[in-house]
């Protein structure tokens, strides 16, 4: 392979079982404080009854036994840090360090939930303040930071328009859903009561305003979608969208996991949109960590704000900060205490690092990388729907499908290359997908190597599609067998594994 | 910008690769009245130096000054710096949920070994790799009774966290679910026979907390007993793990569930903390969230992939077993790391430690006008009834850097003057001793304990 699409090299350590294996009797990776007050002996104390004599087969590792294996471990992941994580709808983009240095001092990370509100104004006010500013960047009216998640802001957002309706009269029956959402749209709405109609997209990809005025009717509670779609495409009908809705009496949520196209530049707010919610971990760069924590903020218009989760942070005429449990119409608690607040402190680090005209700026880098990917990679690989597109765009595997090769095998064939795989056979609606994100945080030279690797990968296909159906070559295991897994889930350690002989 | 990669060249080069004069151009999907005309009202831009004065600043607005005795679901313990220095690697840090296995393993494997922790821990079969919270993975353990019962009545007991209640409440208000809440008893434990007389054919499930809300044990054997009898499931909720290194795990239940924040994560003004769900393995395949299992590559070496992913809503849509999308990885790392470095002595010392501190103070607080109203054994919680009004007796406390715990009265009116005091290992005898000074200067009451109310509902 010639520079620049040369193949990466493997990772350094092969070799570290599971912790358990590293165990040996009598180690221990702390030593404790003397015991200042009289010893007390367990047992008696709780009561034979109660009392747990040992856990079996838990480690005993030392400290540096501790660090060796997880420093190890993580050389066999691939992160942000390591390089492009093109994953669509995902938004990988960089996550600062200072946001972990000030989420870690004393006085944000120690202050306990029930803190008397005179003692945690400084955490009250980071609440405060990142609630006013995702007001402002989405264009609603309040913002709720409880939620943990994107799929429990969708949750939530869903319960409040329940609630709004309800009082209203009825609360109604259906959901409509494009067939282009994500699958936590459909599971959320089950789980708020609602069943899902399902709204096919037209040839552009996006709501097909004829089908939408035909389902919409009375007994139709909300639209859900995504804007920018799943696609990457701004839905260009977006305020009549909205206006057939409201004109049978339902309301608009908007899912914001496509934020990242918006911010600085347009407001859902003004499209139309009644409740919203954005993943703090998505557009405002709380790091993903490997599948979680996330934070999924919901924001409303004023005629859902009574219903918000309780409590909710306000602010005192005295200027400071306090926690209103006497809401009688909210929804209840969606979460113990007030939501993931270290990842509010996270967002609002990105926000304040960025400012209005920054702000904008990484919207329009995120949107030109995107395209300069679309562009370079459009005569090699399908482009099922061509219309304008945003932050991230969708193309096909069919040319490739054709000599055997789908999605997936690229995708590991890329890992080959160096880059993190894009999302693979996502949206639905497109058959064999490849979508693509590259965010903000990519330059043109890092996304020349990824599309001449992709590019490449193409030209693999028709010269040689075994070497990309056996990738990836350079990792540490080949493909491994999802199928076995499923068939006969092994879902933890037990002393008798170590009687099998791994190859490691 | 300092986090943006491109520079005005690259900008440029793009765009006329392109053949776009402007960057506005690729907007023009957005209809133009849509489009904002001014910039966004947010603070900013700020210097990496200016960020950190603003949020040094705020911190110092904080109880950090104090020494805190709350508990109620989030527990003060020592983080030892090797978490900070691991789970801040990059690799783990900035990596997202592992749809690629391949170069995932490091992220896989350490869940797979929390999963196993977990199951150790709670005496169940398997875990998953961990859910939001306490509160939602005992509401997504009821949701899952549900499932497998196919019945719609739960039976919660009082002392199960006000807030894991709340949400359970939430999020069951539109499944045609009935919540039945269960008394305690004088015991301060989960009152038997009433919960005999609630748990029926339609129960799906028992919901019990253990140590409880006030901090003590409960009798799982007997409830499991009563669950069982009615063929409804016992569903054990933990908010304080650590408890688990000294307390007979229960195992009689049918899923455990819980906080694992206890176990070196921050308490963060409540957020982000860990969630965890244990079960048998017959329920596999209707257990929420996440789960990594074991299997081989092609040349046969050990590896690790997410499984039974068809349990989840990106495959099945609206008939997934539960909405959830990610699980709280770094967080379910950072416990996995703490309880690797205690391991089996630590996390059981550790344990004594708090044990040994919680009797110390509950005899310095009774000796100087409190009483301690509940008969059952408590680990490192305990509710004391306070010599004096509660508000002031804190405020009198805070006047001395401490936080004295939770008012109870806040959650269970019958409990007013009471508090949930909770003594970890970052509570020294100094400090104790010198809250109990605080209770005698305070005492009002000549003999508290003789003036004991009923407390049963």
């Amino acid at each position: 392979m010639k520079s620049p699409t040369s193949e990466a090299r493997p990772h350094m350590t092969r070799n570290e079982g599971l912790i358990f294996e590293r165990s040996a009797p009598g180690k221990c990776g702390v030593e404790l404080p003397p015991l200042d007050v009289p010893p007390v002996a367990a047992a008696g104390a709780l009561g034979e009854e109660f009392f747990r004599p040992d856990i079996e087969d838990f480690p005993e590792v030392s400290e540096l036994d501790v660090v060796r294996h997880f420093t190890r471990l993580s050389t066999w992941n691939y992160g942000i840090d390591t390089g492009l994580y093109p994953l669509g709808s995902c938004t990988m983009k960089y996550n600062p360090r200072l946001h972990e240095a000030v989420a870690r001092l004393e006085g944000v990370a120690t202050d306990h939930p029930y803190t008397p509100e005179s003692l945690a104004q400084g955490c009250l006010r980071i609440l405060a303040e990142t609630m006013r500013c995702l007001a402002e960047i989405t264009g609603m009216d309040a913002v709720s930071l409880q939620p943990a998640a994107g799929a429990q802001g969708e949750l939530t957002g869903l319960l409040l328009i329940r609630a709004y309706l309800e009082s209203q009269g009825s609360p109604r029956r259906y959901v409509l859903i494009p067939d282009s959402a994500h699958g936590t749209n459909p599971a959320s709405v089950v789980m708020s009561g609602y069943e899902v109609k399902n709204l096919k997209s037209d040839a552009r990809g996006c709501i097909d305003l004829a089908e939408l005025s035909t389902l919409m009717t009375g007994e139709v509670a909300a639209l859900m979608l995504t804007n920018p779609n799943t696609l990457g495409i701004f839905e260009p009908d977006i305020r009549r969208i909205c206006e057939i809705v409201h004109a049978k009496g339902g309301l608009v949520y908007m899912d914001g996991a496509n934020m990242n196209a918006l911010v600085g530049i347009a407001r859902p707010g003004e499209f139309g949109i009644d409740v919203m919610h954005l993943n703090l971990h998505k557009t405002f760069s709380a790091p993903h960590g490997g599948g979680g924590p996330g934070s999924g903020p919901v924001g409303v218009k004023s005629l859902l704000e009574p219903y918000l989760p309780v409590p909710i942070v306000e602010q005192l005429e005295d200027g400071s900060y306090t926690l209103n449990y006497d809401r009688p119409h909210s929804i209840g608690r969606v979460r113990a205490f007030y939501g993931n607040f270290g990842m509010a402190v996270r967002a609002l680090a990105y926000i304040l690092a960025y400012g209005p005209a920054g702000l904008r700026q990484a919207t329009e880098d995120a949107v030109l990388n995107a395209n300069y990917i679309k562009a370079r990679l459009k005569g090699t690989y399908e482009l099922p729907y061509d219309a304008p597109s945003l932050h991230e765009c969708v193309f096909s595997d069919r040319r490739q499908a054709a000599r055997g090769v789908r999605t997936g095998d690229i995708a590991k064939r890329l890992i080959d290359y160096g880059f993190h795989p894009y999302t693979t056979s996502f949206p639905l609606i497109v058959s064999g997908a490849l979508m693509i994100e590259p965010t903000e945080s990519a330059d043109k030279a890092e996304l020349d190597a990824f599309i001449d690797a992709l590019l490449s990968i193409a030209q693999e296909v028709e010269e040689n599609p075994q070497l990309v159906l056996k990738a990836p070559h350079t990792t540490r295991v080949t493909r491994l067998d999802e199928a076995a897994a499923a068939r006969k889930p092994v879902l933890r350690w037990k002393p008798s594994s170590r009687l099998r002989d791994w190859t490691l | 910008m300092r986090y943006l990669s491109n520079s005005d060249a690259d900008r440029a080069a793009m765009l006329e690769a392109m053949g776009l004069g402007s960057v506005d151009d690729l907007f023009a999907p957005i209809p133009p009245e849509l489009r904002l005309r001014d910039g966004l009202k947010v603070p900013g831009p700020l210097s990496e130096a200016e960020i950190f004065e603003f949020f040094r600043q705020a911190s110092s607005q904080s109880a950090r000054e104090y020494v805190s005795l709350l508990g109620a679901g989030a527990y003060h313990h020592y983080r030892p710096v090797v978490i900070d220095a691991l789970i801040q690697r990059g690799e783990f840090l900035t990596a997202y949920t592992p749809y690629q296995a391949e170069i995932s393993q490091g992220g896989l494997q350490a869940m797979f070994e929390f999963q196993t922790l977990i199951a150790q821990l709670t005496g169940m079969d398997i875990a998953n790799s961990s859910l939001y919270d306490g509160s939602t993975a005992t509401t997504e353990a009821v949701l899952m009774a549900m499932r497998l019962t196919r019945r719609e009545q739960v039976a919660v007991a009082r002392t199960v966290h006000p807030e894991y209640r709340q949400v359970i409440q939430t999020y069951l208000q539109h499944q045609g679910i009935h919540l039945r809440e269960v008394p305690y008893d004088g015991t301060g434990q989960v009152d038997l026979q009433a919960l005999d007389d609630t748990v029926n054919g339609s129960t799906a499930a028992v919901v019990v907390q253990s140590p409880n809300f006030l901090g003590l044990v409960e009798r799982v054997p007997s409830v499991a007993e009563i669950a069982h009898r009615h063929g409804a499931l016992l569903i054990v909720t933990v908010a304080e793990p650590l408890s688990l290194a000294l307390v007979k795990p229960p195992s009689d239940a049918d899923i455990v569930c819980g906080e694992a924040q206890s176990f070196g994560v921050p308490v963060a003004f409540g957020g982000p903390y860990v969630g965890f769900l244990a079960t048998r393995e017959q329920f596999v395949r209707q257990m929420p969230g996440r789960l990594v299992g074991q299997t081989t590559d092609t040349e046969g070496r050990r590896g690790f992939v997410l499984t039974l992913a068809t349990r989840e809503q990106h495959i099945r849509r609206e008939k997934a077993t539960s909405n959830i999308c990610t699980s709280q990885t770094l967080m379910a790392l950072n416990a996995t790391i703490y309880l690797c470095l205690l391991g089996k002595k630590g996390l059981r010392m550790l344990a004594e430690h708090n044990l040994a501190k919680a009797r110390y103070a509950a005899a310095q607080l009774t000796a100087a006008g409190g009483a301690l109203p509940f008969s059952a054994p408590y680990f490192n919680e305990f509710v004391v009834q306070v010599p004096a009004e509660a508000e002031e007796l804190l405020a009198a406390l805070r006047e001395e850097k401490i936080l004295g715990g939770l008012e109870l009265g806040r959650f269970y009116p019958e409990l007013r003057s009471h508090l949930l005091v909770c003594v970890t290992e970052m509570v020294s005898r100094a400090s104790l001793d010198r809250m109990a000074s605080v209770y005698q200067r305070h005492c009002t009451r000549e003999s508290p304990a003789g003036n004991v109310v009923s407390l049963s509902r």
